[in-house]
């Protein structure tokens, strides 16, 4: 079982504490007093379960170091060979970009834009954004400008940041392919199955709320 | 330590006269617009949930009738012409022996897309008709947690349609191109994700007594 923070229970809030001292559940929205939840802890809401608060030691330098290695492969990704086909003397060599563009045209553009948008542009989005917000604090300076604009950005794109997906897309086609030609894979293949390790890597030490706390107490907006 | 189950109800937000910022748990005094943290638009309750969650997953049920009619993709080569359904793809898969694969398609392109349509039309209509016992309560909790967290490993398909047809351009040979179902479908995905999203789930816990 998870180990949480003592906390008290939210009706015995007292509630002339000055307001920074309260979370409301994002989900439930029952009312905690969470002052200072240590690192390696976990809080959670007692009416639904939902994990309010989970700090992690040296967080913030694990974030952007995993964030700047997934932006570098993703570049890697994209300007290398990603699968290569060879049939009846034939072969196709095909890249990331090409995956994304192969269904434009005509009636299916809106939907080549939106693949290229969920696979290459959307994380790419998001691991520049948290670099963006997080590094500041990584050499304890004060945050950048916009850096709370820049980490909201992040957070309302993670469930469009679709790269682990498509890894998964990538192996439903190889198979289905199997009957009509050889496939080899190509090093922008490797790179990009890469890239999903180190996001779901990155995602594991990131705690919305303490970064959210973390940019309020260290400056302004 | 979990307090999970304790019969006394518990102080929301609300009920305190703040509102929680959804995004950043930060509260505030009622009437603010924006949060102060992170900027977000603050609302003790979104206005017009239910609506903007019906809205959206009736469109995402229309699109995703011709994602299943038309063809996902046309497959040509030297001695056979194909154009390939959803459903069309899974047979395929199982007649191949890829047994595995062919589950994995069907869970992610069937399964789940129509596990959501019923799971959130269950949910919207729950809470609007306040029909929730307390003990279910949670259950519903977990229904959108798991709704909202699956629905985007709808998109396999899709992606598999853009690979093939990138990969696949051997001339006369073999190529296989896009269909229009694969642009439906994919609007159906992103439609019901919008429709999960919109939900409010702090209306499943608003049908507790004390906070009338």
């Amino acid at each position: 079982m998870t180990q949480t923070a003592p906390y008290r229970r939210a009706d015995e809030v007292p509630l002339q504490l000055p307001l920074d001292d309260l979370i409301a559940c994002p989900v439930c929205d029952a009312l905690h007093n969470l002052k200072d939840v240590p690192e390696g802890h976990s809080a959670r809401c007692h009416r639904c379960h939902r994990t309010l608060i989970a700090p992690k030691t040296d967080a913030y330098t694990r974030i952007v170091v995993l964030a700047a290695t997934a932006v570098i492969l993703m570049v890697a990704a994209l300007f290398f060979p990603f699968l290569e086909l060879n049939a009846g003397g034939f072969s196709n060599r095909s890249s990331i970009f090409d995956a994304a563009l192969a269904v434009s045209g005509g009636w299916l553009t809106p939907l080549a834009i939106a693949v290229a948008a969920l696979i290459i542009l959307i994380p790419l989005t998001r691991f520049l954004a948290l670099i963006y917000a997080l590094w500041p604090l990584v050499v304890g300076r004060r945050p950048w400008p916009r850096a709370r604009g820049a980490f909201r950005l992040a957070d309302v794109l993670k469930p469009w940041a679709m790269a682990e997906i498509f890894i998964v897309g990538v192996a439903v086609a190889l198979v289905k392919i199997v009957e009509l030609a050889s496939v080899s894979l190509g090093p922008a293949f490797w790179a990009f199955a890469a890239l999903v390790l180190v996001s779901a890597l990155k995602d594991n030490f990131m705690c919305r709320q303490s970064i959210w706390i973390s940019l309020d107490r260290r400056g302004p907006r | 330590m979990d307090l999970a189950g304790s019969p006394r109800p518990a102080l929301t937000a609300r009920a305190a006269g703040l509102i929680g910022c959804e995004r950043c748990g930060k509260v505030a005094p009622m009437g603010q617009a924006a949060c102060g943290r992170c900027g977000s638009p603050l609302n003790s309750r979104r206005p017009g949930s239910l609506q903007a969650v019906w809205a959206w997953l009736i469109a995402g049920i229309i699109v995703y009738i011709p994602a299943n009619i038309y063809p996902m993709l046309y497959t040509n080569t030297l001695t056979s012409r194909h154009s390939g359904t959803i459903v069309g793809g899974i047979i395929d898969l199982i007649e191949y022996g890829s047994y595995f694969v062919a589950i994995v398609v069907f869970v992610a392109s069937v399964l789940i897309p129509i596990g959501k349509f019923v799971v959130i039309g269950y949910l919207a209509f729950a809470v609007r008709a306040r029909a929730v016992p307390a003990r279910r309560r949670r259950a519903m909790h977990r229904m959108y947690e798991i709704v909202e967290f699956i629905g985007r490993w709808s998109m396999i398909d899709v992606f598999v349609v853009a690979i093939l047809s990138a990969l696949v351009q051997l001339g006369s040979v073999a190529s296989i191109r896009p269909g229009i179902a694969a642009a439906c479908f994919a609007l159906s995905v992103a439609m019901t994700m919008l429709a999960a999203r919109a939900f409010d789930p702090r209306l499943i816990w608003d049908l507790e007594p004390a906070d009338g």
